[in-house]
């Protein structure tokens, strides 16, 4: 029998193979995140492997197991281990930490492996890192877009550039170029004179994104036009980008460098009381998940406790579910909607929170078109080695799409709205715009 | 504020979606929460109710028969035979590609291992399989996937007596996978009979499939694979290969991660939805408020905590393998309201020294009263509106027993018509 046999003379404190052994010093040359513990915790059941919407139509990728907990423990014994170049076929999507029975954290491990392979093993001057690196700095782009947006919205898909873009930039020339708004949100918040509800106790920060901001403002308007009808003070503190695109394409400096701004400004609302909302998932995603994994930032982890999903909050905070119970909807959004819901809100719990608040809700219907991957994955389908993965990706729910009833999308995600767009042509609109076009006039 | 149901459902295992739709079906307003997926991914997909006693007598022939002898403290003599059968027929309307339903005699499948199996219910996909049909059989493995090698199994079977010829034959599957390719893989390219390389040619994977085994196939009268025949659409997957090859096709239900598994699922879920209920997954219920009742459970959303409130609420959590149930060295304990769970304060007597033997931790898990109401250590129910389905539940040994899948159904049945009842 083993000398742990009586529990007594035990003490799990005490290191009981010799003198030498410190337990905390295993991996001494790491000062990064120790995830072994995640690791371990993994029993190889491949539940996580079942999600993968990459390795359901990849042969050649070898699925989140691996470049997780395995690929973990193949750099930690072995000195020279790089990590495998198949991290950057993952897509982000995360549905693999949704679904670990174990509760290992494969978001953490991937988007860290793959901010590791892209420091050391990528080349600065090719031409896929400078693609990646303008496709990871969305904002940027799209600030510059912005102040010229009929311009920009006629080149960005002007036949001849898009061919040069597909040839130089590989940035594939199926894609339409989403459009920029004429007028941003923040051009209008700051004309409309800010908030127009001023409330001591009911306050939220908003975190708009770059989408809602350069590309649909009217879903920012709706969000404000519904928080002001519940008597909440909107505030609209400056932002950077979430850091999302950049995380999945392992440019983990540049996301370092706007989620410092982001905690700084979004904390300060805190202190004045308010709970920050987002519209986009990605978005609420990232500040709620990604940052505490991956950053340490004063405050990181207050922002992650405060930060909710706009119509989540509503659902917590006010009677909304009543409200649209009572309500109709007629005119433009008297619809049959077809919804898709996002990977990254199925990560926070909010897969069916669409389908169960408008239930009830007269003058529409919502019709689940299942658990399929939209395949766009943000910057994924933007690229052109990628770009025919991340359609046989999205052909379940493209399909799926056409099969129901409605014939107008749904969704939380500008990308996946991009990509329900791009397959079956269909106009996609965002939550928040029915409840405002449920409850406001 | 709060987000608000009737009843609320804590886990999304077979117990939690039994006793779900259960509630549902009784006209509560349902919700349902999970922390990530449950271990019914994990399953054979069989539904076994009772395949052998806890002396381990068997297989039995009736698990019906065999419920006034079990012990006092097993679930099914808690909850009696007539409800254990309720709650078959509740399964029997909402899966309906489910077999075995037309009588109460178990049925004998072989396993990937090569034995038979008793079990009370199986996927149609698997129907062709039964050990008790005298047709010949042929299996056929793929070189790629060892966890099922069918010229062993075949060996197995016969040295089990089987009443029919079995012979087993491996092949590659065609287009070369990788070796670890994944299930979803396989199911996705038979489905869509989607492209794959064939000595320098792109075909159908389904179609090239069919060409492999054609050739093998002598004067057997169903061919077993492993279960990896379609995803959405198994019966159309079978359905095609069964046109092209002219014999009877089925799976071989599997270990995991389980097709079959995935595809219950996945039928319960939209069963569930079909009944009106609300359900999210992702993040697991940490604490809760209230002292003789609960009141509110909260979910930890990534750190942020969201406050669920209901009437009555559902622990369906699992056992020690979904984490229902967790021990450190001192003790066994109920991780989200505490229950107590019965345990020797000796943790060596927790375990038998025979790999075999009866290993007391295997029936870890909170004792319920009649009304499935976990229990303290005094015998007084702990909350008067927490009710306990499934794993984590102890006073039975699913796996020496085979029994899992009858007492998750049996008691999220149970629980979830006296939970909806109360609440309304």
């Amino acid at each position: 029998m083993s000398d742990a046999r009586d529990p007594t003379q035990f003490d799990p404190i005490v290191p009981n193979t010799g003198e030498e052994y410190e337990p905390l010093e295993v991996f001494p040359e790491d000062d990064g995140f120790d995830l072994r513990p995640g690791a371990d915790s993994c029993y190889k059941c491949s539940t996580c492997d079942t999600n993968c919407p990459v390795a359901e139509v990849d042969d050649d990728f070898p699925g989140p197991k691996f470049q997780g907990p395995e690929q973990w423990r193949l750099k930690q014994t072995d000195d020279d281990y790089e990590i495998d170049p198949s991290i950057s076929e993952c897509s982000n999507c995360l549905r693999c930490d949704t679904s670990c029975p174990s509760g290992v954290n494969l978001a953490q491990m991937h988007n860290t492996a793959r901010g590791e392979y892209v420091d050391n093993q990528v080349s600065k001057l090719s031409v896929k890192y400078i693609r990646n690196r303008i496709l990871a700095n969305y904002r940027t782009s799209a600030y510059f877009a912005s102040m010229f947006p009929r311009t920009a919205n006629f080149f960005m898909n002007f036949g001849p550039v898009r061919w040069a873009m597909e040839k130089v930039m590989h940035i594939p020339s199926e894609r339409e170029f989403p459009e920029f708004a004429t007028q941003t949100f923040r051009q209008w918040w700051s004309e409309r004179g800010g908030a127009k509800v001023h409330s001591d106790d009911k306050k939220i920060a908003y975190f708009h994104g770059c989408y809602s901001n350069y590309n649909t403002p009217e879903v920012a308007k709706a969000l404000v036009r519904i928080y002001e009808h519940f008597g909440y003070e909107v505030m609209v503190p400056p932002q950077k980008c979430s850091g999302t695109p950049m995380f999945a394409n392992g440019m983990l400096d540049d996301a370092r460098r706007h989620a410092e701004t982001n905690v700084e400004e979004l904390t300060a609302a805190i202190e004045e009381g308010a709970d920050v909302v987002a519209s986009c998932t990605s978005c609420s995603m990232a500040l709620r998940n990604e940052y505490p994994e991956l950053f340490d930032i004063d405050g990181i982890d207050d922002l992650a406790e405060h930060t909710y999903d706009a119509v989540e909050y509503l659902r917590i905070h006010t009677d909304v579910r009543q409200e649209l119970e009572a309500a109709e909807v007629s005119g433009e959004l008297e619809e049959e909607f077809a919804y898709h819901a996002p990977c990254h809100a199925r990560n926070q719990g909010l897969e069916r929170q669409a389908i169960e608040l408008f239930r009830d809700l007269d003058g529409v219907a919502v019709e689940d078109v299942g658990e399929s991957c939209s395949g766009i994955s943000g910057t994924y389908g933007w690229k052109s080695e990628k770009y025919e993965k991340s359609m046989e990706i999205g052909s379940e729910m493209f399909e799926h799409m056409e099969e129901s009833e409605g014939t107008t999308g749904m969704t939380e995600c500008p990308t996946c709205a991009s990509q329900m767009e791009h397959g079956t042509g269909y106009e996609v609109r965002h939550p928040l715009e029915l409840i405002e076009a449920a409850l406001i006039d | 504020m709060a987000i608000e149901s009737d009843v609320l459902v804590i886990g999304g295992g077979l117990a939690g979606l039994s006793s779900a739709i259960s509630a549902a079906r009784e006209g509560a307003d349902v919700r349902l929460v999970t922390y990530k997926q449950s271990t019914l991914r994990q399953a054979s997909g069989l539904i076994d109710v009772l395949g052998y006693t806890p002396d381990g007598e068997g297989p039995l022939t009736d698990p019906y028969d065999a419920i006034p002898e079990l012990p006092d403290e097993h679930p099914y003599r808690l909850l009696g035979e007539d409800t254990v059968r309720e709650a078959m027929s509740m399964f029997d309307e909402v899966a309906d590609t489910y077999r075995g339903g037309h009588t109460d005699v178990n049925a004998l499948l072989p396993t990937y291992g090569g034995t038979v199996k008793p079990t009370a219910r199986y996927p149609e996909g698997a129907a062709a399989g039964l050990a008790s049909d005298d047709r010949d059989l042929l299996l056929v493995g793929f070189e790629a996937m060892p966890d099922f090698d069918a010229p062993h199994v075949a060996a197995h079977l016969e040295a089990a007596g089987v009443p029919f010829d079995v012979r087993g034959e491996t092949i590659q599957f065609p287009g070369d996978l990788m070796d670890d390719a994944k299930v979803t893989r396989y199911a996705k390219l038979l489905e869509n009979n989607g492209p794959v390389e064939v000595r320098g040619r792109e075909r159908g994977a389904r179609d090239a499939l069919v060409e492999r085994l054609n050739p093998l196939i002598e004067d057997e009268g169903r061919i077993g694979l492993p279960a990896v025949l379609g995803d959405a659409d198994a019966a159309g997957v079978r359905a095609a290969l069964e046109a092209e090859l002219g014999i009877e096709v089925f799976e071989v239900p599997a270990t995991p991660p389980s097709m079959p598994g995935v595809r219950l699922e996945d039928r319960l879920f939209e069963a569930f939805d079909e009944a009106g209920g609300n359900f999210e997954s992702g993040n697991p219920v940490v604490s809760f408020d209230g002292q003789d009742r609960v009141e509110t459970v909260y979910v930890d959303k990534q750190n942020a905590r969201i406050p669920y409130s209901a009437e009555q609420f559902v622990l369906a959590t699992g056992g020690l393998v979904g984490k229902g149930v967790e021990s450190d060295r001192e003790h066994v304990y109920e991780p989200i309201f505490d229950c107590h769970v019965e345990h020797s304060e000796d943790r060596y007597d927790w375990f038998d020294e025979a790999v075999f033997g009866e290993h007391p931790f295997a029936g870890f898990g909170v004792d319920p009263d009649a009304e499935l109401r976990p229990l303290d250590s005094a015998g007084s129910p702990e909350f008067e509106n927490l009710r306990a389905a499934g794993s984590v539940l102890g006073g039975y040994d699913f796996a020496a027993e085979k029994s899992g899948s009858g007492v998750s159904i049996a008691t999220g049945y149970h629980a979830g018509r006296l939970a909806a009842q109360e609440a309304q």
